[in-house]
């Protein structure tokens, strides 16, 4: 189908991308990727009257890590897949994300931040940030503020950002030295939403024990949900098969996901549970411990 | 709105409404119809086209308007007058297709990819068309085709664009 007719604006700095989007308020959507926006125009799930296009913004197009991973509004993700860094085991969990979220050619225009503003019930980054406990840089007229990822997932397909504001770049802590994370996912082709998915962190102290632990779930609720339940029972422990069991029943028991034509109820709350596991064990053994 | 873009090297001026697809004002406003619509919703790739020289993107998935001013290759841009390119030559000698209708897409993905990666392995080939469906073929002889290709360019750079 074809998208409903809506005016089309070419920012060329954030500042005039701002202006516009104050001018227009709610009738405004910020166009980066697209690769979640223009399908739900054409199928007329969002019937935005003015775009305002993004992708001349050069101060957006950025991937800095200077003590803090800092992802531009307009990074597209094959910058994160390819990103130098990537292969380094305190962000493997970005490193699964990046190689599984959409498909290769999507991953060429696709933006992760877009993705965060997006929202989906079934997406992989807004997942992943909850367990990298990510916060969000937010600008609009009366300037910038930072948003916990936890109070910028409001609900499906709607977040913190406000009328006349935008998500201006996404950051991730940067985590210590004994890191490692996981993405787990299964989808029923490559490039489809997640049926189900887990995404893990947990960095060990000296003594082995788990020091932090990040733990959240895709297509489990209105939009990614954290399992704190998982994360508070994690926190301080030594990794044991036993420990591993409790948690993927934590898992089982926050994921409240749709049935759909990806799946049932059931399934997709057993597949929560399991990949929990199968996460945990794989951050796990990046950090050369067997549980 | 009034767009200028450069198709296979021509220029193409047009009145478009804003919410024209790039698929759509290649196929419609310049008659290049080799640019293939499956899918329509960013899963299948046959739309496929190259932007600017380095990008693959699904031509059904952008508004002619987001490249206004800027470079795109369709599938009828590789070839060299009458001499196939490497990548259409490759697919051709390998049986890169049956029924053709994924073909533009698969090729101009590959275009992408070998200029990225220009020795992929098998796996690599696959994991980067993973993004482009193909329903006759069961993808044995693309993967060959983009293998044979990958040979031919890297021994005659000069034969790639």
């Amino acid at each position: 189908m074809i998208p409903a007719p809506f005016e089309y604006v070419r920012a060329r700095s954030l500042d005039e991308a701002l202006a516009h989007l104050q001018q227009h308020g709610g009738d405004a959507r910020v166009l980066a990727g697209g690769q979640s926006l223009v399908p739900a125009m054409r199928f007329r799930l969002a019937r935005p009257a003015v775009l305002v296009d993004i992708n001349s913004v050069q101060e957006l197009d950025h991937v800095r890590t200077d003590g803090v991973l800092t992802i531009g509004a307009l990074a597209r993700d094959v910058a994160i897949e390819r990103a130098p860094w990537i292969g380094d085991t305190r962000w493997s969990l970005l490193h699964d994300v990046s190689r599984v979220v959409a498909d290769p050619v999507v991953r060429q225009m696709a933006t992760v931040v877009g993705s965060l503003c997006h929202n989906d019930p079934a997406g992989d980054w807004t997942t992943a940030a909850l367990a990298a406990r990510a916060e969000v840089i937010v600008r609009g007229k009366g300037g910038e503020r930072t948003v916990g990822i936890d109070e910028f997932l409001v609900d499906s397909f709607a977040t913190a950002v406000q009328d006349g504001e935008m998500a201006v770049a996404v950051r991730f802590p940067m985590p210590d030295d004994r890191t490692a994370g996981s993405y787990q996912k299964i989808e029923r082709k490559v490039g489809d939403f997640a049926t189900a998915a887990a995404a893990v962190q947990i960095s060990l102290d000296a003594g082995g024990r788990i020091g932090k632990a990040g733990v959240a779930l895709s297509a489990a609720g209105p939009c990614a949900v954290r399992v704190a339940e998982a994360e508070s029972m994690l926190t301080g422990q030594t990794p044991t098969a036993d420990l591993l069991r409790a948690v993927s029943d934590a898992a089982f028991r926050r994921s409240e996901p749709q049935a759909d034509l990806r799946g049932t109820v059931e399934y997709k709350k057993h597949l929560a549970g399991v990949l929990v596991t199968r996460g945990l064990r794989q951050a796990l053994a990046r950090l050369g411990v067997q549980a | 709105m009034k767009v200028s873009i450069k198709v296979n090297g021509v220029a193409y001026e047009r009145d478009v409404e804003p919410r024209t697809l790039l698929a759509y004002f290649l196929r419609e406003a310049c008659g290049l119809t080799g640019t293939h619509v499956g899918c329509d919703t960013s899963s299948c790739g046959c739309c496929v086209v190259v932007l600017d020289g380095t990008t693959a993107v699904k031509a059904c998935t952008m508004f002619a308007a987001q490249v206004d001013g800027r470079e795109v290759m369709t599938v009828e841009g590789l070839a060299d007058g009458g001499t196939l390119h490497p990548i259409q030559q490759a697919f051709w000698d390998q049986h890169g297709l049956q029924c053709g209708f994924c073909t533009p897409g698969m090729m101009l993905t590959s275009y992408v990819l070998l200029k990225n990666n220009p020795d992929p392995s098998e796996a690599e080939i696959r994991e980067g068309l993973s993004g482009n469906l193909c329903r006759c073929t069961g993808y044995q002889n693309i993967v060959k085709a983009v293998r044979q290709a990958s040979e031919v360019l890297r021994q005659a750079p000069a034969a790639a664009k």
